[in-house]
């Protein structure tokens, strides 16, 4: 099989996300050349479509593109936030990378998310569960990737604590207690509690102050560095994606308009959009 | 044996905020480079030095042309190669030294220097203690190893950003104006640590304004003028190699 014959972690094909029902020619006339993601037909909603890229183990792979383009929602189907319309994923760690992930069983669904993967959402509402305690809400992950041993638990939650810079004192707070960059910290923590080969992060920096910027920033490069994780990270902050990443995906109503080399995309953009995008940085 | 050999090298860059207008930043450049050479890029600014370079380190895409890459064990055209390609020849054989240094805010300049060698998964305190030892060589005091550099001044950064391109030794290091904010005898130890990584195989292609730097480092020397490479006047080569083949 040509897919096994090479070296990535994930292979994602024709990935596509409608929202609404979708017409004959919904794709044909959504996308850049229209300027839109909306159905001119149906009035269905083109969230993503055509997404086709590989990554490869240990590479971070940056998203970008203006808000409404697509790409928390290409990270969200992924994660299985949010069902997709059409397209398949491969996961080399799940099944060989034989089986389309996006197809398979609930129950495998749970474990593949438990195990081999992890998300960072820009709000950390949506990653960290505010009734648990900072320690309890790393516990959760790690008793969802079947780790019952309440000593070994805690042991490793303080660990990740201390390797985020979270007081491993603050274990038993509530994350509700915490500054907004203290809660992105524990989310990263918890989000890599049960080591995953491929970590997604969505706007992880958005709304949180330079200083505490480059905190989180410095996390996930050392996270990178010392784990060796792949990750894909959303971005539309192009000094982000700039230090992160290796290679970058343009999107623009919903559909990838140029991939390529980050230092490529960012000094010499070939589409329209990238130019636009690039020329436009602060 | 050539490391690379350049054929009809072009570089247009459409402008489609202007309109589509076009702008040829190189055109049809030829150029062969042995391994084992430190060649110099001149011209005046504007001339395509900086493009040529960034076209062989595929910041740039060609529009026309091949760079074949000889290395030690491929071969490659690196207009063609897939970002993969070119992402595992950067961690390893190509290094690109630019003219600032731009890093992640809050890493010690220590850190920054082993960068290359943590990338290729050496054991991180043998890394580090080389990295001293190359901030010892380049005289960049103590206590700036743990701070941070983006307060460190013009020259103390530029030693970092050469420290960090040349400790790993690439086959092939690609460096803008590696002496221009240097005093006399920091601008010789760089220069000579150039020369040292080329004695251990390096090939470098360097741009630079300073005739100093030209004199002591470069083997031979190309001048470049509105994209294309023009006959020096007045040859400044040691070893006699002509600019065409």
């Amino acid at each position: 099989m040509i897919r096994n014959s090479e070296n990535w972690l994930l292979k994602v094909e024709n990935l596509t996300k409608i929202y609404g029902e979708p017409g004959p020619n919904t794709l044909s006339k959504t996308g850049p050349l229209f300027n839109s993601n909306i159905c001119p037909d149906t009035g269905s909603i083109v969230a993503c479509a055509d997404i086709n890229f590989d990554l490869y183990p240990g590479e971070v792979l940056g998203i970008v593109g203006e808000s409404g383009s697509g790409k928390s929602t290409l990270v969200k189907l992924l994660y299985f936030d949010l069902e997709k319309t059409e397209g398949k994923a491969w996961l080399k760690p799940f099944k060989e990378g034989e089986e389309n992930f996006l197809e398979v069983s609930n129950q495998k669904k749970r474990f593949i998310k438990n195990h081999l993967l992890g998300m960072v959402y820009q709000n950390p509402r949506d990653g960290l569960n505010f009734n648990f305690t900072s320690g309890g809400n790393i516990a959760e992950k790690l008793i969802m990737a079947d780790e019952f041993h309440v000593g070994r638990i805690r042991e490793k939650a303080s660990s990740l604590l201390n390797k985020t810079e979270v007081p491993v004192l603050r274990m038993d707070d509530l994350p509700s207690s915490f500054s907004g960059g203290m809660q992105q910290r524990v989310q990263i923590s918890k989000a890599i509690a049960n080591n995953p080969p491929l970590l997604f992060l969505d706007e992880v920096t958005t709304g949180l102050d330079v200083s505490v910027q480059a905190k989180v920033l410095d996390l996930i490069r050392e996270l990178q560095q010392d784990m060796g994780i792949s990750m894909i990270v959303v971005s539309h902050d192009l000094s982000v994606i700039r230090m992160l990443t290796d290679r970058t995906l343009v999107m623009k109503d919903g559909r990838i308009v140029e991939s390529g080399l980050t230092d490529q995309i960012l000094q010499d953009p070939q589409h329209p959009y990238s130019q636009l995008l690039v020329s436009s940085l602060l | 044996m050539n490391i690379l050999e350049i054929k009809g090298l072009s570089k247009v860059f459409e402008l489609h905020i202007l309109g589509g207008k076009k702008i040829e930043a190189l055109s049809r450049i030829d150029l062969s480079i042995p391994k084992g050479e430190i060649l110099g890029l001149t011209g005046k600014s504007g001339s395509g030095k900086s493009s040529l370079m960034k076209c062989i380190y595929r910041t740039y895409l060609a529009s026309s042309g091949e760079i074949i890459y000889q290395g030690s064990d491929n071969r490659i055209d690196l207009v063609k190669a897939s970002d993969h390609e070119i992402i595992a020849l950067r961690k390893k054989k190509i290094t690109y030294c630019s003219q600032f240094l731009s890093v992640i805010p809050r890493i010690s300049a220590l850190e920054v220097v082993c960068e290359n060698l943590f990338k290729n998964g050496m054991d991180k305190d043998l890394a580090r203690k080389k990295a001293r030892d190359l901030l010892e060589t380049f005289g960049l005091p103590k206590e700036l190893w743990d701070a941070f550099p983006v307060t460190f001044s013009g020259g103390e950064q530029q030693r970092i950003n050469v420290a960090r391109s040349i400790i790993n030794r690439p086959e092939l290091l690609l460096i803008d104006e590696p002496t221009a904010s240097l005093d006399l005898k920091t601008k010789d130890k760089v220069i000579e640590l150039i020369r040292e990584l080329r004695d251990r195989g390096t090939t470098v292609i360097c741009i630079s304004h300073d005739e100093y730097t030209l004199e002591k480092l470069v083997d031979r020397r190309i001048e470049l003028k509105d994209g294309e490479i023009i006959q020096n006047p007045i040859n400044h080569t040691l070893n006699n190699l002509s600019i065409h083949e």
